[in-house]
């Protein structure tokens, strides 16, 4: 069936508008990518109007990573993106797991319970308090360990287990297996696109830590990387927040508009490799999401 | 003596139900010791870091001192809160934050369903699946960097849309600094970075049209556009209006991140929020007490706006969220 001239230019136009949109998504990010490697020199003759560069130059890179600060923060974020996110994924699924099991006793008021706190939220200073009496201030695990799981995260979690076919379990039970061998042996291999999914979002979550770290960290020594992105982009001369604001660059240049392109590139870099693999598990994680509920 | 015979027997079957109910119990906590060890951790989270901050909101109606601790330090009443609404930041906050919050849900909230909409017409796969990747990708990225961005594109001296407009022949605008400016610089943030990410949703809703129905409305002659507005979006209606509901929910709820981000003295009359004003007098300034109780408030308000937003939710036969 030949398609008619009205549907036609409705595609022509659909194809148009979406192709914009697309271009103003990606416009930014690929600005961001051309200033960081244009030549310092180059970027201030052209009054920073450069859609690519003449002179391509690694200039900003080899300075970031001369610098024992950036560095520095980017193994913290590295650590907390690592090693929070495995914790972050364990302590959940266990969970998870235990509330799936109906005769649990106690299920139902500790679910009851989990509920209720994502209802009720005590705003910032109450947990503050908690992590300080802890004695986690400028710990780094005081940026993991207050958001070590969520409830949300606990509830999709654990509506995933109670999908498994509950066969599955019986048959392993019959060969003898104990509930924990169930959890390790059946469901978590069973659930590993979920565990994608809440893993990419921990991950992400893990890497973008800024406020936990504006909150609990006064000490220029941990702070995760996007404090010092912040100190770097945020112009400091108005900014007003912040303890930790200031401090950072005052023992360095200030860093010049390449330099800066350069640390969000390095910054988004992660999430760009990983994003392609897990794109299908995340659409997969929101639909668990908003479906089940 | 029959009837106490009798009643003692009564007694004695009571108690030893209890008793076998508290043996089972015991028995089935024996049973299932390793699932308690498994979510035992879980379990701790949520008490250390959910409950005892809950409780720990009672120092809203203390004056906390660190050294005192929350057992011992005074009781004020509603002396903070009083202080509180009695301030004229009250006002301030209030309003920025509806305004921010209105502002997202006239000018964003629409934006998703129409990029769904669109993509949805797109028969080329491969060309869809390319749009989907990229609109979805600023979510992913953190306010730190959306700010650095925002910095580099709008800057007043050198960010490049200043510089085309002076090409052009324009005045350059000071689109960081400027208060009338603030609240639409945040509404078209939030667009850049969520509307792709708001597809996901409403997307599987409409994947759940049935074909039939466009099937029969082609052979009706409707084209295209009468299709997606007698079919596709009476069909999704349901799933707007659920999202809408609990948009209304949350709406005390705004980027708390992004303003903290992107306020400056410039703009501190109409960026400043709840969030901001507890973070500023709590943790900058140590007023614990006081902080708490404007952070308390919020909560609450937030707490009945969600609950409502929920039961009206399930007025419309979708399952809610709780």
């Amino acid at each position: 069936m030949k398609e008619s001239l009205g549907s036609r230019l409705f595609n022509t136009c659909n194809y148009g508008v979406l192709g914009i949109i697309g271009a103003i998504t990606l416009f930014p990010l690929y600005y961001v990518f051309v200033v960081s490697f244009t030549d310092p020199h180059e970027f201030a003759d052209k009054n920073g109007f450069i859609l690519f560069p003449v002179h391509w130059s690694t200039s900003a890179y080899d300075y970031l990573f001369s610098t024992s600060a950036f560095l520095k923060a980017t193994g913290v974020s590295t650590f907390l993106a690592t090693v929070g996110t495995a914790l972050s994924l364990m302590v959940t699924s266990a969970i998870a797991f235990g509330l799936s099991r109906k005769r649990l006793r106690g299920r139902r008021f500790i679910l009851i319970g989990i509920v209720l706190t994502l209802l009720f939220n005590p705003g910032f200073i109450p947990p503050y308090l908690v992590v300080r009496e802890l004695g986690l201030i400028n710990s780094v695990w005081s940026l993991i360990v207050p958001v070590l799981t969520s409830g949300w995260y606990v509830i999709l979690m654990k509506s995933f287990f109670d999908n498994i076919p509950v066969e599955l379990e019986e048959a392993a039970m019959i060969d003898g297996s104990t509930d924990l061998g169930t959890f390790f042996r059946i469901v978590l291999p069973l659930s590993a696109p979920a565990l994608a999914a809440f893993g990419l979002f921990y991950a992400v979550a893990y890497w973008n830590t800024f406020f936990t770290a504006v909150l609990y960290i006064n000490d220029f020594a941990k702070v995760p990387l996007q404090i010092v992105l912040r100190n770097m982009l945020v112009d400091s001369s108005t900014s007003t927040g912040g303890a930790t604001a200031v401090e950072m660059v005052s023992d360095q240049q200030i860093p010049t508009q390449t330099i800066k392109m350069a640390a969000v590139v390095i910054s988004t870099l992660p999430i760009l490799c990983v994003y392609p693999f897990l794109q299908k598990h995340f659409t997969k994680g929101v639909m668990l999401g908003s479906v089940k509920g | 003596m029959a009837v106490d015979a009798q009643t003692a027997k009564l007694n004695r079957t009571a108690d030893s139900g209890e008793n076998t109910a508290r043996k089972r119990l015991w028995l089935d906590v024996r049973r299932d010791k390793y699932l308690y060890l498994l979510i035992l951790p879980g379990v701790l989270y949520f008490i250390m870091f959910k409950y005892i901050p809950m409780w720990g909101v009672i120092i809203a109606f203390q004056d906390y001192s660190p050294y005192m601790g929350m057992l011992h330090s005074q009781w004020v009443g509603l002396e903070h809160f009083v202080r509180f609404f009695s301030n004229p930041d009250f006002a301030l906050l209030f309003r920025n934050t509806m305004m921010i919050s209105l502002l997202n849900l006239i000018f964003f909230f629409p934006l998703p369903i129409l990029l769904s909409l669109l993509l949805n017409e797109v028969a080329q796969r491969a060309f869809k699946r390319t749009i989907q990747s990229i609109v979805y990708l600023p979510h992913f990225l953190s306010w730190v960097i959306i700010a650095g961005i925002t910095f580099l594109l709008l800057s007043q001296s050198s960010g490049i849309v200043n510089m085309l407009l002076e090409k052009a022949g324009f005045h350059p605008i000071d689109f960081l600094t400027n208060k009338n400016l603030f609240w639409v610089l945040l509404t078209l943030q939030n667009i850049w970075k969520e509307t792709g990410w708001g597809t996901i949703i409403i997307l599987a809703a409409i994947t759940a049209v049935d074909p039939q129905l466009y099937e029969a409305a082609k052979i009706d002659g409707a084209n295209r556009l009468r299709q997606t507005w007698h079919i596709t979006l009476p069909a999704i209606r349901n799933v707007i209006i659920v999202l809408l509901i609990l948009r209304l929910g949350s709406i005390m709820d705004v980027g708390f991140e992004q303003i903290f981000l992107m306020m400056n003295g410039a703009v501190t009359d109409v960026a400043d929020v709840f969030e901001t004003y507890v973070y500023r007098n709590g943790i900058q300034n140590g007023q614990f007490s006081y902080s708490t109780a404007v952070g308390l408030f919020k909560s609450v308000i937030g707490l009945v706006l969600v609950v409502l937003a929920n039961r009206l939710a399930k007025k419309f036969g979708e399952e809610g969220v709780f």
